[in-house]
């Protein structure tokens, strides 16, 4: 297998911690310690897992409404993040965005996005940025979105862009099977959603998103691509949520058992455990330190985001503009 | 070079100060080129900005020039990098602009006719403007767009809104609308050096306007408004096309012996508070004059700060002066009774002092 060592520990590392972020966070959710709503997206663990392997904080990333996943995949803070989500000062957007607005810009995170498909641009114009400069080996611009956000204009319009001008962009698409409670099948008018990647004359690629091995695979050819100024790439990946589209949601209205099954079954964390053991690439005991430590990591974010201010009351005014000369303040 | 005083009544007439007598259009294109040069981050983007390709070369034509020929001449100057020729993809484009604004280039977009801004508007709305807020004030959104307003050139429903209000009700963008030469030069440098997304209206009716412009180099801040006429009788307020037509029922009715003050708020995000309420306790009447339709618009936020903040200097209602609750209509007579004009306002003003 032509993965380093390091890099096989780093995908088993990202996979848990958005496993386990997703977890603690539904029970923070449960306990009433988040302010709103959220998406979990355990499950979905190897897209983008197996993109962000290739990626380094120089490129950029959009993402969606299920965000967590792309974040820590990105390389944030999960402390910060579960601050977030709890609404607190000392959260990743000041407890200003939420679950559904985390977003770095020190670690090329353009920030999740709860508009479905509005976030999609934003890649591709982080991609014409690298263009212009002329910097497109090491910046290229990763679009997340769903398989509802397929059915979006903004998504044809942003693949129609990026093949004409050539831009550095991969559009990862995680076809979750769902958007919402509406199923691809009744939604989607194609039985790959890849298959449009060919109108826009840019390859599509069919990825089992569940298995992180062909993820990493097809991403980096997508990304070489991107790097050599080769222009965009579509990637399609079939991948499964655990919970429901929100945290409250109960999908087994809208699904079946069996379904669920079979995506557990075959679970992308558990999957690799049994290739990298089998192979003889990393030790049991190596994995279960990853997972005690990504444990105690958790228990930490937690403690840090319960025991963290609240913004103080002045933030609602604040960063609205950069500068502005009205009064901001509304009329009582 | 000449040193005179502006022909145009909206010009600031600087005694002494270097400038002449230019067309909008070609303070509009000068001012993009002299940002253009002043800072690389800035780039053009729009649909036909240079306008065809050779088949052959791929090299653009530039035969177009941009809508109204905006950007005629730039695309050879700079090249298709920097003007950048786009498919009708609004959304598609407007967001490919905020995403290149968030990673620290300063986009200018050509978004043709204003109307069109709606197809583009969630990029607006959800990312340009709440970008930086929502994310904790770890970003900022140099983008500045740009597109052509107003009733007046036959071209109907759906190429002649005036919608204002509904870009200024937005927190996290700034709107400015330039009234004249002077003007956009000042607006449009400051827009594109602003780092708050800035939306340019420009109307169509002011395009071969001409008036003084100084040769310096200048930019007027944002948000500040500026008087064009003083007098104490009662003041015009206007904005883009509307200040013109505020300066000339101002100079009728001055043949009746009424002096009116005209301001031109030039900014409609922020707005100049304090220049309206100062007019309005010099004067005590005030007439608001808006080409955008009525309900909830810039007059109706103008009257509503006014009658708040300044109830006690008012001798008469504050009054506006607006398009009607409708589209625009095709036809010439009837367009002509949609936009605000002279007349409309004088009538008024007769009717507030007890004149008719």
């Amino acid at each position: 297998m032509d993965i380093s060592k390091e890099k096989l520990e780093w995908i088993y590392t990202t996979m848990y911690r958005i496993r386990r972020f997703e977890e603690t966070m539904l029970e923070q959710t449960f306990k009433g310690n988040s302010m709103g709503v959220t998406h979990p997206s355990d499950g979905q663990e190897a897209p983008p897992t197996g993109i962000c392997a290739h990626l380094t904080d120089k490129d950029w990333i959009g993402s969606t409404h299920r965000g967590h996943g792309h974040c820590i995949a990105k390389g944030l803070d999960t402390h910060k993040m579960m601050a977030e989500i709890m609404g607190k000062a000392t959260g990743q957007c000041g407890g200003k965005g939420g679950s559904m607005h985390i977003a770095d810009f020190s670690k090329g995170m353009l920030g999740a996005n709860a508009v479905v498909g509005a976030s999609i641009p934003l890649a591709v114009g982080a991609a014409l940025t690298a263009k212009y400069r002329g910097i497109e080996n090491e910046s290229v611009g990763v679009s997340f979105f769903g398989d509802g956000a397929s059915s979006q204009g903004v998504l044809h319009e942003s693949m129609n862009l990026a093949s004409v001008w050539k831009l550095p962009v991969v559009f990862a698409c995680e076809n979750n099977g769902y958007a919402e409670a509406t199923p691809s099948w009744y939604a989607v008018s194609a039985d790959d959603i890849a298959s449009r990647a060919e109108g826009y004359g840019m390859p599509g690629v069919v990825v089992d998103g569940m298995d992180v091995f062909a993820v990493y695979d097809a991403a980096g050819e997508a990304i070489a691509r991107a790097r050599a100024g080769e222009g965009p790439t579509f990637l399609e990946l079939k991948t499964y949520r655990y919970h429901g589209h929100f945290h409250a949601d109960v999908p087994l209205n809208y699904r079946t058992e069996e379904e669920e099954k079979y995506y557990h079954d075959r679970d992308a964390i558990k999957s690799f455990e049994k290739r990298v053991t089998e192979q003889k690439l990393m030790t049991a005991r190596k994995l279960k330190s990853i997972r005690d430590a990504i444990e105690k990591e958790m228990v930490v974010a937690v403690d840090f985001a319960l025991n963290s201010p609240m913004p103080d009351a002045s933030a609602l005014y604040d960063d609205v503009y950069v500068n502005y000369s009205n009064p901001i303040p509304g009329l009582r | 070079m000449t040193t005179q005083k502006s022909v145009n009544p909206l010009g600031p007439g600087y005694e002494g100060v270097p400038g002449e007598e230019k067309r909008f259009r070609d303070v509009f294109r000068d001012t993009l080129r002299a940002e253009m040069i002043r800072d690389e981050d800035v780039f053009l983007m729009g649909e036909d900005i240079s306008g065809g390709f050779d088949k052959e070369t791929k090299e653009p034509l530039d035969a177009w020039g941009g809508p109204f020929a905006a950007t005629k001449g730039l695309v050879q100057e700079f090249g298709p990098e920097r003007i950048r020729d786009a498919p009708i993809s609004e959304a598609g484009f407007v967001g490919a602009a905020v995403g290149s604004a968030l990673t620290g280039l300063r986009p200018v977009v050509d978004l043709m006719y204003f109307d069109f801004v709606t197809v583009a508007f969630d990029q607006l709305l959800s990312n340009a403007a709440k970008s930086r807020y929502m994310f904790g004030g770890q970003t900022k959104v140099p983008l500045t767009l740009f597109a052509r307003s107003g009733a007046g050139t036959g071209h109907a429903a759906q190429h002649s809104e005036s919608f204002y209000s509904m870009l200024a009700h937005i927190p996290g963008l700034k709107v400015v609308v330039p009234s004249d030469p002077y003007s956009v030069k000042g607006l449009l440098a400051a827009a594109i050096r602003d780092d708050d997304p800035v939306f340019l209206i420009n109307d169509k009716k002011l395009i071969n306007l001409t008036g003084f412009v100084p040769d310096d180099e200048y930019v007027i801040e944002l948000g500040k408004g500026r008087y064009t006429r003083r007098g104490d009788d009662v003041t015009l307020v206007g904005m883009s096309y509307t200040s013109i037509a505020c300066q000339q029922a101002a100079e009728m009715l001055a043949t009746e012996g009424i002096e009116a003050e005209v301001i031109d708020m030039m900014s409609l995000s922020p707005f100049d508070e304090d220049i309206l309420l100062e007019s309005v306790m010099n004067t005590n009447r005030v007439v608001i004059v808006d080409e955008d339709t009525p309900r909830a618009s810039m007059a109706s936020e103008f009257a509503a700060i006014i009658a708040d903040k300044a109830f006690d200097y008012l001798d008469a209602p504050v009054k506006r002066v607006t398009a009607p609750h409708s589209p625009v209509p095709y036809n010439k007579g009837l367009e002509d009774a949609f936009i605000p004009q002279p007349a409309d306002i004088i009538t008024t003003v007769r009717k507030l002092l007890g004149r008719e």
